[in-house]
């Protein structure tokens, strides 16, 4: 593409509107228009000059206003989209079995759901298009960015005092008529004291103020570029953890994605409001809702390996705290915070049962069995014992005549047992369940009766890590300047020419807040006897609305 | 200016241009591109990968001999993360002993790790199999979150230099056993 050259002789970048110089329009619809488009200050966006190659192309692309709203806009509807079902955290299956998930949506929500697995959308925000998406949002932040910010900078640095009378009279606020002599020198007086930054240039003056205002969007941009690397970052290890840990009374575990550390759950307490003594101001509403929940607290002790110690001993950690979590009170350590999220009460933790004689109901004593750590033998003495041939924690129905267990959690213990007394020492095998017992050798004398369980509860805990947050403030921070600098503070100019013959030419812009500006001028007007200025745009849409007028 | 100095100056302008806007987007586009990267491996962020230093651990098998993975340097070294509960994790267990049988004299440690169960339950599983191999309780699971394992099965093998051969997810016929035990004994 070939340079333009302006009849100020100026030579412009391909694509100018107007005249870098002196502000001619460069254009033929330009020159026809009554009011100038200020827009970029009419530079030659770098987009708009050349589209070759391919690079030029994607650029050109990715420039575009009008895509990058696309973008925003499909985001949301997909956004949108994401919360018509339940997202994959939120349904009973876990988050790494892809087949059960599949199954799971397709079941529950029928060829919708298996649509709905199809696209991604049961994890919408791991998804490799949503990814993709906010991805091409962030090129078009960023190439738009450039793309603008750069000629602007440049145009508004090498900005000219005298411009073309045609580019002023182009401009919304013009003004054009008779001043005294000494007009320019009070204007750039007056201008000053309200703060403009005044520059002479033989016969005129260029008044400036608040030209910052204009970089306002790129830094409001910038901010939003660092808020997405921020998001980005949670993806790299070490950055971000988010994970939940089940701990029961009594358990010790590994923390997830904090290697070294442990934590022991030493009691799970649910207290609820008793509405006796103080809390006798709670009556009325414990009498209308029943109970209400005082306190959700996990006692727990945390664990560190010592220096030199790997994972799998036990005996090579020692204490680091103790601590009781309760909501909103995590515990916190390393970078880390432990918080209470949710609980299971009453798992089943120990069962006791009596060896007992079917008919004569005489027993032979008690054993308790700890579901979590069985022992072989349960010897109860006078030559009467419980041998544990075999223990399924969460009993699921047989395979080949041998039990099965669906999960190594003791939601329904069967145990298969043989059973020794004085009167049967050759032994009777018996397997026993919850209120059922199967006698698979016929049947037995002795039988073992259920006595009681107990139980303990289970703390739901989320652990969590975010490096990324002061990343995340920052962006939010630069984006909020940005903000500010674009909405409070407005960019205005002032052009001011005395001709040979005494008159004087004024024109004026601002980026917002034209109503400020008129302000300023009028003062300015009436301390240097300027002529009057009009508004242009509104005396064009006055005009407009009478010719309306005058058709209908 | 000639006129000639001129279109050198243009070409020079524009070949500027385009490198300046290639490279803006090759980084761009690299960015996007691990993002996605990262979170295909994700899920969980500190996964372990194919020829990454084998975490190091300590357990102890049901016969209280104690299991140090960087005292097996030198040797391959198979580990199994398994269950009682898990259909495929037994399936496969008749399979590894016999393999182990075949390759314990050829610089082969097979060890393997159950998730946190009781000593009964993992005593009376080695019993009904007769198994060979020595079998440890990760009872707090720091072995297993070292590991970052998941799903069970899953088979981490240790080449003899103790690095990371080949991670398995799911269960192994006996044949492939055998190949991944090939893979990792020394020469």
């Amino acid at each position: 593409m070939e340079k333009v050259q302006c009849k100020c002789g100026h030579i412009n970048p391909a694509g100018t509107l107007l005249c870098e110089s002196c502000g001619r329009s460069l254009t033929e619809e330009g020159q026809k228009e009554k009011l100038v488009d200020m827009r970029y200050e009419g530079t030659a966006r770098r987009s708009q000059t050349y589209n070759k190659s391919i690079i030029d192309k994607t650029w050109n692309f990715f420039s575009s206003v009008k895509i990058g709203v696309s973008l925003i806009v499909i985001l949301l509807v997909a956004a949108a989209l994401g919360t018509i079902l339940p997202q994959e955290q939120y349904v009973p299956v876990a988050e790494n079995d892809e087949a059960g998930l599949k199954e799971y949506y397709g079941e529950v929500y029928g060829i919708f759901g298996d649509v709905y697995y199809f696209l991604g959308l049961h994890d919408l925000y791991d998804s490799y298009w949503f990814i993709i998406l906010v991805g091409m949002l962030a090129i078009s932040l960023i190439i738009a960015s450039i793309d603008r910010v750069v000629p602007l900078y440049r145009s508004l640095k090498n900005q000219r005092v005298l411009r073309h009378p045609s580019f002023m009279s182009k401009q919304r606020i013009y003004a054009n008529g008779a001043a005294a002599d000494d007009s320019l020198e009070k204007a750039g007086e007056k201008l000053k004291q309200l703060k403009y930054n005044v520059s002479f240039d033989k016969n005129g003056l260029l008044a400036e103020k608040g030209r910052f205002s204009r970089w306002g969007p790129y830094v409001n941009h910038l901010g939003l570029i660092i808020f997405l690397g921020g998001v980005m970052l949670r993806m790299v290890p070490g950055f971000y953890v988010d994970e939940m840990l089940w701990l029961r009374e009594g358990e010790t575990r590994s923390i997830p994605e904090a290697p070294g550390f442990y934590l022991e759950n030493k009691e799970f307490i649910l207290e609820t409001y008793t509405g006796e003594g103080e809390e006798e101001v709670f009556g009325q509403a414990i009498d209308r809702v029943g109970n209400v929940v005082k306190t959700y607290r996990s006692d727990v002790v945390l664990y560190k390996n010592t220096d030199d110690s790997v994972p799998g001993a036990t005996d090579n950690i020692e204490v680091e705290k103790e601590y009781s979590i309760l909501v909103n009170e995590p515990l916190k350590f390393d970078g880390y915070a432990v918080y209470q999220m949710d609980f299971r009460l009453d798992e089943l933790k120990a069962m006791s049962f009596a060896l007992t004689n079917k008919e004569t109901e005489e027993s032979f004593g008690e054993l308790t069995i700890d579901l979590t750590n069985p022992e072989e033998v349960y010897d109860l003495g006078n030559g009467a014992r419980v041998e544990l041939m075999g223990y399924y924690p969460d009993f699921s129905g047989f395979v080949d005549g041998e039990p099965q267990t669906a999960t190594p959690i003791p939601n329904n213990p069967g145990f298969l047992v043989e059973l020794f007394t004085p009167d049967t020492p050759e032994g009777e095998i018996s397997f026993v369940l919850i209120q059922n017992t199967i006698e698979p050798f016929g049947d037995n004398t002795h039988k073992l009766s259920f006595q009681n369980v107990e139980t303990r509860d289970v703390s739901g805990l989320t652990v969590r890590k975010d490096r990324t947050l002061p990343l995340l403030g920052i962006g939010g921070l630069i984006f909020m300047i940005g903000v500010c600098q674009g909405m409070y503070f407005n960019h205005r100019r002032l052009w001011i020419q005395q001709q040979a013959d005494g008159t004087v030419i004024l024109a004026g812009h601002t980026n917002k807040n034209w109503f400020g500006l008129k302000k300023d001028l009028d003062q300015v007007t009436e301390h240097a006897s300027l002529p009057a200025y009009m508004d242009q745009q509104e005396e064009l849409e006055n005009q407009e609305k009478k010719d309306g007028d005058n058709k209908s | 200016m000639s006129g000639n100095d001129k279109n050198t100056n243009k070409r020079n302008k524009k070949r500027n241009r385009t490198i300046m806007r290639t490279a803006i987007m090759a980084l761009l586009v690299a960015a996007i591109g691990y993002t996605i990267y990262n979170s295909a491996t994700a899920g969980d962020v500190s996964v372990m990968k194919v020829g990454d230093n084998a975490p190091d651990f300590t357990l102890t098998d049901m016969e209280g001999n104690s299991h140090k993975l960087s005292d097996y340097e030198g040797q391959g070294v198979f580990l199994n993360f398994w269950g009682t509960w898990c259909e495929p994790c037994v399936r496969e267990m008749p399979a590894m002993d016999r393999q182990y049988e075949e390759y314990k004299e050829q610089g082969i440690q097979i060890l393997a790790i159950n998730i946190a169960q009781s000593n009964f339950e993992v005593q009376s599983f080695i019993d009904r199999f007769n198994l060979s191999f020595p079998v440890t309780i990760d009872s707090n699971k720091s072995v297993m979150e070292a590991y970052s394992i998941k799903p069970l099965p899953t088979t981490v093998l240790v080449n003899p230099e103790g690095k990371i051969q080949r991670i398995v997810t799911g269960e192994m016929t006996e044949q492939d056993i055998a190949g991944y035990l090939e893979e990792i004994s020394p020469e």
